[in-house]
């Protein structure tokens, strides 16, 4: 019995031997069927996207509701709501509709319908029927828009899928009733078949968010640099998320959405403030890198995964933005309202884009720009119309927020567009202009007169002007995280760690390669130095003596 | 030179002259690889350089275990153990004798490979220098962990001023140990000595009276009948 344990014992001991000898290069074996040779960030990334299941249970164009006469958005919107009955109000709590963020009281007046600054087109008010055109809405004219009507939602603008629908640029959201020429651009703009687009309804794509995100600031890529018209069939050398040669995601897929509401950040307010893979929360927004990536992309072993603590994902991913159509870097407003034989003119540089126009002054425009680098937790902080500035300084409108200190925070790549633009003299404060609108508005476009413009504008916004104006050199940031590029096209590691590179400017911190000690590069050389004099020396005479003795 | 008779001598055993020459080529690539990525010069890119660097340092450290394990177990430690004796008469003979001609005072012997001046080299290198080098280089290298062992009051730029320092410090002792490999009866004497393990020494009463001297010198218990 007893030598019957002490067998039984042996074996299992054996056992558990070989079971320790063969079992792990099993598991290793199942992973590398997964992971042959690449990251295991992208093999997670592909797991969580490799079966895109998404499928509609509705026929739209079956609807009755939507096969009767349509002669307006609002019509349609009403037929939309007639189903989806909560639809206008979720979108009615969305930044997407009011333009003003969401995560600070009204009265501050924070977002694009308020009192916040660029140094692009500057601020909305006193200009609403020509930014509007980019509101999912109809009909904002000016501050008595009623935010409340349901009808006024468009719905199509981001659900349509025949790609026909336009709204006019100037006609405060809506299209056009009858073909017309937008002069802006010579382009003919169409009414919509409206039946069509209404039957064509589906999950937003790229185009759906292009339409305006593509070109804010009144252009393609004028505004963030890492977004423009290039994202709306990209191959995967432009991204390699949205290729259509590849994962060829849509928008959403990242910026995920709940009640209507879409993931990303909305001024100060970051995207996310934790880093959660969908491992440790399914249910997460995908906005971040690591949500689908993990915070240890990299195979074990490798450097990167140990910069992920404080080296954004995008740094390194995305060398350059606007790779492929060019992004307004410099805009002048001071030298606008120069006339060529008394006449407004416009001239275009390289790239083939305008580098001025009478109507809004100088342009720079640039192609695979090199980002700056900033510590940066997600959230930006910006000035309004209503802050004090030093106009004896550069006016940072909006600068990211985050330290080497800042846990939360990583070296992100940004764009920043510099601007000169009115400010007040008296007040110190930047200025709104009035900038569109016919002749006797006092918009600048129509009769080239700043004062008058500034007056209108500022009234617009509520706000009070002095009467003198001047102009102010500005920055404004934009955060680069699309156009993340091939692995193969990544950021290498000298291009940071060398003194004169990308991190160059980014102080408050050692960087090996890129910072060194002079005192002790001054010690180290005349030790290594004097050895190599006093050892020549003694060489030399140990030379001479010994040929001496040999006379 | 004088006409003294020259005794060919086994000085060093063959793990003795792999570790010295592992030794060397280790921290060669160290010094090379730790500069480049100190920014000093572009040779192999900094991506390589680093990761060369990681892969040899953390290489020699375990290296250096197995020699502090020899070290003990064969005793050969005690050829480490500063004396004062002789010392100065070891720094005359390179600042007046050797341009003289004369012999040297204090020559190699199997007990006692190191003169007084050599030992006191070897062991700041030994036991002061070269853990400066591993522990300031172990600690840059585990940089990420360091919150994770409590270590987060450790700041980088002291541990890699420190660890630069300490490479020119080593560079510095390289320039002096190479030209110091000349200095035997002939130029490539010593160098020869530390590749076949053999070395021609002189043979002599000098030699005799040094032998009994030291062993007198050392504490009871630690001479060793002297090898032949």
């Amino acid at each position: 019995m007893e030598r019957k344990t002490v067998m039984m014992t042996g074996w299992a001991f054996t056992m558990l031997i070989i079971l320790g000898l063969v079992g792990p290069p099993i598991t290793r074996a199942q992973l590398e069927v997964l992971d042959e040779n690449q990251a295991p960030g992208r093999t997670m990334a592909q797991q969580a996207t490799k079966e895109r299941q998404i499928w509609i249970t509705a026929d739209h164009s079956r609807h009755e509701v939507l096969q009767q006469e349509f002669s307006s958005g609002p019509e349609v919107t009403k037929a939309c709501l007639s189903c989806h009955e909560l639809a206008a109000g979720q979108f009615h709590k969305t930044i997407h509709w009011t333009w003003l963020d969401p995560n600070v009281p009204p009265g501050e007046r924070i977002g694009k319908a308020g009192h916040s600054i660029n140094n692009f087109c500057i601020n909305i008010n006193g200009n609403e029927p020509r930014c509007t055109s980019c509101h999912a809405g109809y009909g904002w004219r000016d501050s008595s828009f009623n935010f409340n009507d349901e009808a006024a939602v468009d719905c199509l603008v981001c659900h349509e899928q025949t790609g026909t629908y336009k709204k006019f640029p100037t006609a405060a959201g809506h299209p056009v009733q009858k073909p017309t020429v937008f002069k802006g651009n010579k382009k003919t703009y169409n009414p919509p078949d409206w039946n069509r687009v209404a039957q064509s309804v589906g999950r937003p794509t790229r185009n759906n968010c292009g339409t305006c995100h593509f070109y804010g600031g009144g252009g393609d890529g004028v505004k963030h640099g890492d977004m423009d018209s290039s994202l709306t069939k990209p191959n995967k050398m432009l991204d390699v998320h949205m290729g259509m040669d590849g994962q060829n995601f849509d928008c959403v897929r990242c910026h995920t959405t709940t009640l209507h509401n879409i993931a990303g950040r909305t001024y100060a307010t970051p995207a996310a403030t934790h880093r959660k893979s969908l491992i440790e929360d399914d249910l997460a927004s995908k906005i971040m890198c690591e949500s689908c990536h993990s915070s240890t992309p990299h195979k074990p072993g490798v450097k990167a995964n140990d910069h992920t603590d404080k080296v954004a994902c995008q740094s390194c991913h995305i060398p350059q933005y606007a790779r492929v159509n060019p992004t307004k870097m410099f805009w002048d407003w001071s030298t606008a309202g120069q006339k060529k034989d008394g006449k407004p003119f416009a001239q275009k540089g390289p790239h083939g884009k305008p580098i001025y126009d009478t109507k809004k002054g100088d342009f720079r425009w640039e192609k695979d720009v090199q980002p700056a680098y900033f510590w940066f937790n997600g959230s930006i902080s910006a000035i309004t119309a209503r802050d004090i500035i030093d106009p004896s300084q550069v006016v940072d409108i909006n600068w990211p927020v985050g330290s080497r200190n800042d846990p939360n925070a990583r070296i992100f790549p940004f764009k920043v567009h510099e601007g000169r633009q009115p400010y007040d003299k008296i007040n110190k404060n930047l200025l709104i202009p009035k900038l569109f609108g016919k002749k006797g508005t006092g918009a600048y476009w129509a009769e080239y007169d700043w004062k008058k413009a500034l007056e209108k504008g500022m009234q617009a916004a509520g706000l009070t002007f002095s009467g003198e104006y001047d102009f102010v050199d500005t920055r404004y940031v934009f955060p680069i995280t699309h156009m993340v590029a091939p692995k193969e096209n990544v950021v290498t590691c000298i291009e940071c760690h060398s003194p004169e590179g990308r991190l160059a400017s980014l102080a408050g911190f050692y960087m090996p390669g890129r910072d060194s000690f002079k005192t002790i590069n001054i010690i180290g050389w005349v030790l290594v130095l004097g050895t190599l004099v006093g050892v020549t020396f003694h060489g030399l005479g140990r030379a001479i003596t010994r040929g001496r003795k040999e006379d | 030179m004088t006409g003294k008779k020259m005794v060919n001598t086994y000085l060093y055993t063959r793990y003795e002259r792999f570790w010295h020459w592992l030794q060397t080529a280790l921290i060669t690539i160290l010094l090379v690889t730790g500069f480049e990525v100190d920014g000093l010069y572009t040779l192999l890119g900094y991506k390589a350089a680093s990761e060369v660097h990681n892969f040899v340092g953390l290489s020699w450290l375990i290296a250096f275990a197995f020699f502090v394990f020899w070290l003990l177990t064969t005793g050969e430690w005690k050829q480490y153990v500063p004396t004062t004796k002789k010392m100065f008469t070891v720094i005359h003979y390179y600042m007046f004798g050797i341009f003289r001609g004369d012999p040297h005072p204090v020559p190699k012997r199997k007990e006692a490979k190191h003169n007084p001046l050599q030992r006191i080299a070897y062991l700041s290198v030994a036991a002061f220098l070269l853990p400066i080098q591993m522990i300031s280089g172990f600690l840059y290298w585990s940089y990420n962990s360091w919150a994770a062992w409590g270590l987060d009051w450790l700041s980088l730029p002291v541990v890699a001023a420190i660890h630069i320092l300490g490479a020119f410090g080593v560079l510095s002792f390289l320039v002096g140990h190479v030209y110091m490999t000349t200095t035997g009866h002939t130029l490539f004497a010593h160098i020869r000595a530390m590749i076949t393990g053999w070395e021609e020494i002189q043979e002599g009463v000098e030699l005799e009276d040094w032998e009994k001297r030291q062993r007198k010198g050392r504490p009871a218990g630690e001479s060793k009948a002297p090898s032949t």
